[in-house]
């Protein structure tokens, strides 16, 4: 304990009279956490973007076609497969999700890209509705908003809004009523709107030889399972009951949206990248002052101060130092986050920004190693020899 | 024998150099009492270095023993030999002595920290002693804002204020000038005699001879010769 006091007495008395020096260092460090956070941030604000809705289902598994990857788009299930599913022992619920791109017509010309997602109220495929009602009956031409829509635009639950898809050659406008609102649905980079399976089928964005032709076919069906554990039993039932499916819990169905795990790798290995830099300039600031320090700690040894007090407090300057760069770090990055719209894809509050910052305090300890070692091996016998 | 705080017993240092051993310190033995400043003098490559490095436990020796206040070095592990340089020891260096960012007294205060001791009143003796040494405005400077005099002069109260058995100085005068020199020196040998420590001071400039009460001469590694009368001290001091 007396030995911790000293080596705190001796990093922080050397960082306080050479306070230029450890400064510009720890400025190096807010930079790179300032960067490496905003990567993180934004592998979390991409990611999120892709796949929040996904993330957010109260759902279990997904059922798809078979041979379709597990990616949404590529399937196409018949509709009557939920009520199915329903029967199915373990199912507790089950619900369509039919998934297409739409634009919402603003005023001055101006559009919104939306994804419009067929769904069934009350079941899993279903978002919780956290403003007015939810969609009442399935042929009413009402629309539920989410919250990604309404802080993009003025649209509030109440209004009427015009979307407009192409079809066929063709750009076809179709107007309902904003009934209610939901909360965390970003699907596909586009904040979604949800309608009844019949609205979404008359809406969505045809070719030309489904024009006039009423489909059957949803992408998905989402299922909730009654007990989470019986999983492999329920997927089992399930593959038992229904030929040509295939079924993913969430996060692999996250996985195969198109882009995401290629898109959230790139990200990540920049964020690796950019620690490693971290590492390397940390280390060759350290090791740099070890050297011009060897006298010094060569005289400290000498007159009685242990190999302990010395790597110690070389520990204790590193920590400072790199705790303090990723703490300006930090603020600035909050600081700049707090001037970005909603529509920059940037979210700090994940576990990503976590284990960056957990990270980032580790390349000070992890650069400074090379020097730490350095300064215990320093033999006492330089103070003598060196003069 | 409670007098004697240092005894060297036929001490032997060889080092391997190209297969042939170089004996950089051989079969010296002498002893130092409480009380007394020693010289030991000679030409470049004569041992001086070497023979200091041991009595501070920063070497050990091939051959023979060493004790400090009766304490046998050659049986004490490297926990031991740190304990007892910052506990029994005081060292002043040629150059590079003080840690750069501690002020004066602060450089003074950390022999009192590395042994637990700082204590209000210790404090208070840190800056009498360099007030003693003539540093008294001098306290809350940095090294780098300190002549070259000033600092040895720090570590000397460095070397002395936690009352070692032993002081050890390495050429202490090397980068002073000749007035300087000789006050720092003879201040040096008033404290020793003072506080009644043992002094060793290497040197090989002979005129800084004259505060001290002996003189050990070494060449080739061997102990060539003891001055202990004061006229021949004084003799070799001034060059005759
Ligand atoms: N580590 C070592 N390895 C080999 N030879 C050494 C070593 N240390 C000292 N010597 C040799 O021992 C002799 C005495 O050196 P030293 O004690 O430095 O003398 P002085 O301090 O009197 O100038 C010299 O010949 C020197 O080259
Ligand atoms: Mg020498």
């Amino acid at each position: 304990m007396k030995n911790f006091f000293l080596s705190v007495y001796l990093a922080i008395k050397e960082i306080a009279r050479n306070r230029g020096r450890f400064l510009l260092v720890s400025l190096v460090i807010a930079l790179i956490t300032l960067l490496v956070l905003f990567i993180a941030a934004l592998g979390e604000g991409l990611g999120n973007s892709n796949k929040q809705y996904l993330a957010n289902l109260d759902a279990d598994m997904l059922v798809f076609l078979e041979k379709a990857d597990f990616v949404i788009p590529s399937s196409r299930v018949d509709k009557g497969l939920a009520r199915t599913l329903r029967r199915v022992d373990g199912v507790e619920s089950a619900g369509i999700i039919a998934a297409s791109g739409t634009a919402i017509l603003l005023p001055n010309d101006e559009v919104l890209k939306v994804s419009i997602l067929g769904v069934e109220p009350g079941t899993p495929g279903a978002p919780a509705v956290i403003e007015g009602e939810d969609l009442q009956s399935e042929l009413a031409a009402e629309v539920l908003i989410d919250r990604n829509v309404a802080l993009r635009t003025d649209i509030k639950v109440g209004d009427r809004i015009t979307i407009r898809s192409t079809q066929g050659t063709e750009d076809e406008f179709y107007e309902l009523k904003v009934v209610g609102m939901t909360d965390g649905n970003l699907y596909q980079f586009a904040p979604s709107i949800f309608v009844t399976f019949s609205n979404w089928d008359k809406m969505r964005t045809k070719s030309d030889t489904e024009l006039g032709r009423q489909s059957t076919t949803v992408n998905v069906i989402a299922v909730k399972v009654a007990d989470s554990a019986n999983f492999d039993s329920v997927e089992a039932n399930i593959l038992a009951r229904v030929n040509n499916v295939e079924v993913a819990d969430i996060p692999t169905t996250i996985a195969n949206v198109p882009g995401y795990s290629a898109q959230q790798s790139t990200v990540n290995t920049q964020a690796v990248f950019t620690l490693l830099i971290g590492i390397l300039v940390i280390g060759g600031f350290f090791q740099i002052q070890v050297l011009q320090k060897v006298p010094q700690i060569g005289v400290m040894k000498a007159i009685g101060a242990s190999n302990g007090v010395v790597g110690l407090a070389s520990v204790i300057q590193i920590m400072v130092v790199t705790a303090f760069g990723v703490a300006i770090g930090g603020g600035l990055a909050y600081v700049f986050s707090l001037t970005f719209p909603p529509t920059v894809p940037i979210i700090f509050n994940g576990t990503n920004s976590l284990i960056a910052v957990i990270a980032l305090l580790l390349i000070g300890p992890l650069g400074g190693m090379v020097s730490i070692i350095y300064a215990v091996r320093i033999e006492p016998l330089k103070a003598l020899r060196l003069s | 024998m409670n007098n004697v705080a240092l005894e060297v017993k036929d001490v032997v240092k060889s080092f391997m150099v190209d297969g042939a051993p170089i004996y950089a310190v051989d079969k010296v033995s002498f002893q130092v009492k409480n009380g007394e400043f020693v010289a030991l003098v000679g030409p470049s490559g004569s041992g001086k270095t070497t023979m200091l490095s041991m009595l501070a436990a920063l070497l050990s020796p091939t051959e023979g023993q060493i004790l400090i206040g009766g304490q046998d070095l050659s049986k004490m592990n490297e926990r031991q030999r740190v304990v007892l340089r910052r506990e029994r020891i005081g060292f002043t260096f040629q150059s590079n002595n003080l840690i750069p960012f501690l002020s004066a007294q602060e450089n003074v205060e950390l022999m009192l920290r590395l042994n637990g001791k700082l204590k209000h009143g210790e404090r208070i003796r840190a800056a009498e002693l360099l007030s003693r040494l003539g540093l008294g405005d001098r306290l809350t400077n940095l090294p780098a804002q300190m002549s070259g005099g000033q600092q040895q002069r720090v570590a000397i109260a460095r070397a002395l204020i936690h009352n070692p058995t032993l002081v050890l100085a390495d050429e202490p005068t090397a980068s002073l000038d000749t007035e300087r020199a000789f006050q720092v020196v003879q201040t040096f040998a008033a404290l020793i005699h003072e506080n009644n420590r043992a002094g060793i001071m290497v040197t090989h400039d002979l005129r800084m001879c004259q505060y001290v009460d002996r003189v050990i001469q070494m060449q080739d590694g061997k102990l060539v010769k003891v001055y202990e009368d004061k006229k021949d001290i004084m003799a070799l001091a001034k060059g005759e």
